[in-house]
């Protein structure tokens, strides 16, 4: 671990990152608070998005493009897909929020109180200098199919049994056994 | 890079996902918010994976992994939620209450549909859904099965009858896709 | 002589074990037609018992003469042949043989199981066992074709036993064993007519009168026990000049309640004259032999504690005094013959008491010894009077002296002797205790208020004694019956004739010494208050002589005027119970009861009932709402991450 620098004298990938961070953690919340479902998945493209930028300020870059394609191409459109079949109400609705929100609202808080203070009281001290290169495409691959073949075989599997129980479900003709 | 600063966005991430997780009434917004989530729990894993500088990058390999998972799951979410719509025409989490106790009909929530004994008749005709759709099935065998005595041809009879009702159904979904207004409203 | 003791002991115990266990036993063994088995069977169980309780009580009677002989002649008191012991006033007690077992160690003070042989427990003893068989062949006749006979005989042997170990034992504990199976036998022996209420009920009031006084007794011993260092009589007695006046105070005083619970003395003397629902030859050993004797009996063995603790026997004349007099009163309103001859038992052991506490213990234990002898033969003669009457009434009585000639003539000797007219046994003893609370007078261990007292009421006393025993005497023999009632069906009172021979001859036998068992001390009468008293005793009788002559139809009794109905109801004693302590005890109980309905068992009640409503509440979350419980999860898993941060 290197000495850590002042907190007051932050350097410009921390002001980045900082900045990218305030834009995720802000679309997230419009996407939780607004009161069109249409937006609220676009306000998660944002968030998505600001996350892949956190992600090449860290040099994980291959992460962040995996990020943008898998997350703001496929499962977004997916999400939006679904407020299409569900025939939800396009355009502002005004009972998005369910009698439960005042709980949710002390959970939350309580939620993020509890981990930013463990967070921040834990990890003061920790100082990452950044380098690039650790999160490129060419480690990570190496990395995947040198160490951690079997797990990626496990998922393609894990991929196929979804792929397949999607459509068992998404199908009206295949009935369940009586 | 101060560890910090991504571990505390990541933690007012988690914490917006659990708020939408908790307080959004639509399915979708619901899943939404486990995306969110997950991101947080991404973003955890590849700032401790930088941080330590792990040779086997096993951070950002479970980042790549968890990615893929939150794809499947949302296609699964995303199907379950299809085949909820389907039986229920609806998918607003706080009207599906199978799960309440069912003998106290509750009079606080008049709002509250109390399916399955009240509301048969989605239940009854559900094509897919194993899990749910078994007892009303059963159920509807055993009405036929009062009528004609040899139980053998009940299944057949039952099950011509609910591929009937079901096709009636699945005929009025894309007559009715296509006739809802609200799209229209849309663009 | 110890062994012999024991055996005594013994003999009675083992026939109630048999009895008990083994009258029934050959079922059938002997004429049990099928015809009509059950009646059969009775009469050879109560054959066979009648055999297994009378025996060993003759065997044991037996013995227990030789004893009192062997003891007087070894220790060379009391002369003449039926002898009355003496030396039982200064240190008397130590002077007898004595044996121990065994001793139990208690870590304190140990107990030793032991017998002890003197002249006081020898003559008592000998009174007991001849009481008791005589009231056992007494039994067979009264109680003939009783379904419980083979119980009640062996429990009549087990309380013999129990007197008997009372009268032996060494150790005090060993004498409150035989104490406390005294008051077990009471109660079962007054509730042998159990389906009565009115029985059960007496023989449960004998029990828990008894008790309360038996509570005193136990602490009085232990009082006594841990300040001798040694529960042994003779250990306490000897340790009596070294206690301090307040222990020995405290210590008699706590016995002082035992005693007056057994020997029904004032304060709790009320338990005696309901102990009449019994069957009559049970009074006649309760009221003869066994428990009230024992009452006195226990004075006797440690009078040198109570010489040592003046007040106490100051309390004791005082409760004699009005004991005497008042029950004497009683007596002389009673209708009910058997009641008339309990409170005249409870006026007699008031007398007795009475000159326990003026300081003449050879006098009280010589009127114990005729008055078990007369008194029982005054039961015992009720008894054959209520076989052949059906009815305990004196008024459904009168002119029975042609159909009962020997009833008659033992009852008169009975009534003597408890008027203490002379020659009978009672006249001496009377007058010897007269004799020593007058000599209280002057000197002895009592105040003189309470001795003046004690004199005046025992005076008063003889001659109510001789009006009320001149009353039932006339009431029962003379006159005309007013109203025979109809016999009960199936039993055998239609014909008015002599008593069968198994209860007639044990009252001959007993009218022998309640006659001439005074002449053993002839030599020490006072002359003159022996004429005093027989002057004050014919005062009475000669007053209720004279009502009765006037009108022989009536109740002598009505010359009591106004004041019969107090004296008939015993001053209201009872009733100042009822009030004062059976009504509140009971309403506590109510209390108590309704305590534990109301709060204890609303509590159990309630927790079951505030559970249920709690979990109508908590279902209440369980409504289906599926986020509900996953924001209930996660305030969890909060709670507990925040509770591991901040204590972990």
């Amino acid at each position: 671990m290197t000495e850590a620098p002042s907190y007051l004298s932050p350097t410009g990938q921390e002001i980045v990152f900082l900045l990218l961070g305030a834009v995720a953690v802000g679309s997230a919340l419009l996407t939780v608070t607004t009161r069109q479902l249409v937006h609220a998945a676009l306000w998660l493209v944002v968030c998505f998005g600001a996350l892949a930028g956190c992600y090449l300020v860290l040099t994980a870059e291959f992460v962040a493009w995996v990020q943008v394609l898998i997350y703001v191409g496929a499962i977004v459109v997916l999400l939006l897909f679904g407020i299409m079949l569900t025939r939800a109400p396009i355009g502002r609705s005004a009972d998005l929020d369910s009698p439960n929100r005042p709980a949710a609202v002390i959970v939350a808080i309580a939620t993020a109180a509890v981990l930013v203070t463990v967070v921040v009281d834990g990890f003061r001290m920790a100082y990452v200098p950044l380098e690039p290169g650790g999160g490129s495409a060419g480690e990570l691959g190496a990395s995947i199919f040198r160490n951690w073949v079997l797990p990626f075989e496990v998922l393609s599997v894990l991929l196929l049994a979804a792929l397949i129980g999607a459509i068992v479900l998404s199908r009206t003709d295949i009935r369940g056994r009586d | 890079m101060h560890v910090v600063y991504p571990l505390v966005v990541s933690a007012l991430l988690f914490s917006i996902g659990v708020y939408g997780v908790l307080a959004r009434r639509n399915t979708i917004l619901v899943l939404m918010s486990v995306e969110i989530m997950l991101n947080a729990v991404n973003l955890n894993l590849v700032v401790f994976d930088v941080w330590l500088r792990d040779r086997l990058h096993s951070g950002q390999v479970l980042t790549l992994f968890v990615i893929v998972i939150a794809a499947a799951e949302v296609g699964l979410g995303l199907a379950i939620v299809l085949a909820l719509y389907r039986n229920r025409q609806t998918i607003d989490l706080d009207r599906l209450r199978s799960l309440s106790e069912p003998t106290e009909p509750e009079p606080t929530d008049p709002g509250a549909t109390n399916p399955g004994p009240v509301d048969p008749g989605p239940d009854g005709i559900q094509p897919t859904g194993p899990g749910s759709a078994a007892p009303a099935g059963a159920a509807l065998s055993g009405e036929a099965g009062a009528h004609s005595p040899p139980r053998t041809q009940n299944p057949a009879e039952t099950r011509g009858h609910t591929l009937a009702a079901t096709r009636t159904r699945q005929s009025r979904f894309p007559a009715g896709s296509e006739t809802d207004p609200r799209p229209g409203d849309a663009s | 002589m110890i062994t012999v003791a024991s055996l005594v002991i013994l003999l009675p115990f083992l026939a109630a074990a048999t009895g008990l266990l083994g009258s029934r036993f050959p079922r059938g063994l002997r004429g049990a037609t099928p015809l009509d088995p059950g009646t059969d069977l009775n009469a050879g169980a109560n054959r066979r018992a009648a055999w297994i309780a009378v025996l060993p009580t003759a065997l044991s009677t037996a013995l227990a003469i030789w004893l009192a002989y062997a003891t007087w002649a070894a220790t060379g008191q009391g002369g003449i042949e039926p002898g009355v012991p003496i030396g039982i006033g200064g240190q008397g007690a130590a002077d007898g043989v004595t044996a121990t077992f065994t001793v139990i160690e208690t870590g304190s003070v140990p107990i030793s199981v032991g017998l002890l042989v003197d002249g006081l427990a020898a003559s008592i003893a000998v009174l007991v066992t001849v009481v008791a068989l005589a009231v056992q062949v007494y039994s067979i006749g009264y109680l003939h074709g009783d379904r419980r006979y083979p119980s009640y005989s062996s429990f009549i042997s087990l309380f013999t036993s129990a007197m008997l170990l009372v009268v032996y034992a060494a150790d005090l504990l060993v004498l409150y064993v035989g104490w406390e199976i005294m008051g077990l036998c009471s109660y079962l022996l007054v509730g042998h007519w159990w389906e009565e209420r009115a029985n059960s009920r007496a023989a449960i009031k004998a029990f828990l009168v008894t008790r309360i006084g038996d509570v005193g007794f136990l602490f009085g011993i232990f009082v006594l026990g841990t300040a001798a260092g040694s529960f042994r009589i003779a250990d306490v007695i000897a340790g009596v000049p070294e206690m301090s006046s307040g222990t020995l105070i405290a210590a008699t005083m706590l016995l002082l309640a035992g005693v007056a619970g057994k020997s029904a003395q004032v304060p709790l003397h009320v338990w005696l004259p309901d102990a009449m629902a019994g069957p009559t030859p049970i009074s006649a050993l309760i009221h003869a032999a066994t428990m009230v004797a024992a009452g006195i009996f226990v004075v006797a063995r440690l009078y040198p504690a109570f010489l040592g603790a003046r007040p106490t026997l100051d309390v004791l004349a005082v409760l004699a005094a009005l004991g005497m007099l008042g029950a004497a009163l009683a007596a002389l309103a009673q209708d009910d013959l058997k009641r008339v001859l309990a409170y005249s038992t409870i006026s007699q052991l008031a007398y007795m008491a009475g000159a326990l506490a003026a300081g003449s213990p050879d006098a009280a234990i010589f009127h114990l010894i005729t008055h078990g002898a007369f008194k029982a033969l005054l039961f015992l003669c009720a008894g054959a009077v209520i076989h052949v009457v059906g009815s305990n009434l004196m008024s459904t009585m009168g002119g029975l002296r042609r159909e009962l000639p020997v009833t008659f003539a033992a009852m008169t000797i009975g009534f003597a002797a408890l008027m203490g007219l002379p020659p009978a046994s009672g006249f001496f003893s009377k007058d010897e205790m007269l004799a020593g609370i007058e000599h209280s007078l002057s000197a002895g261990p009592l105040t003189d208020a309470a001795a003046f007292l004690l004199y005046g009421c025992a005076l008063a006393t003889i001659a109510v004694t001789g009006a009320y025993a001149t009353r039932a005497w006339l009431r029962t023999f003379f006159g005309q019956r007013a109203s025979r009632p109809e016999p009960v069906a199936g039993e055998a009172h239609a014909a008015v004739s002599e008593v069968p021979a198994t209860m007639s001859r044990p009252i001959v036998v007993l009218a022998v010494p309640a006659l001439l068992l005074g002449f053993a001390r002839i030599g020490d009468v006072h002359w003159g208050t022996a004429a005093l008293s027989l002057t004050v005793a014919l005062l009475g009788a000669g007053a209720v002589y004279a009502v009765w002559r006037s009108a022989p139809q009536t109740d002598p009794a009505r010359v009591l005027g106004p004041f019969r109905v107090p004296c008939e109801r015993a001053f209201y004693v009872d009733s100042v119970y009822t009030r004062l302590l059976v009504r509140p005890v009971l309403l506590l109980a109510r209390l108590v009861v309704r305590t534990d309905n109301r709060v204890v068992d609303g509590t159990v009640r309630g927790s079951g009932r505030a559970t249920l409503r709690l979990a109508g509440l908590v279902r209440l979350v369980q409504n289906g709402n599926v986020q509900l419980y996953v924001t209930g999860l996660l305030a969890g898993v909060l709670l507990i991450a925040a509770g591991a941060v901040i204590f972990g």
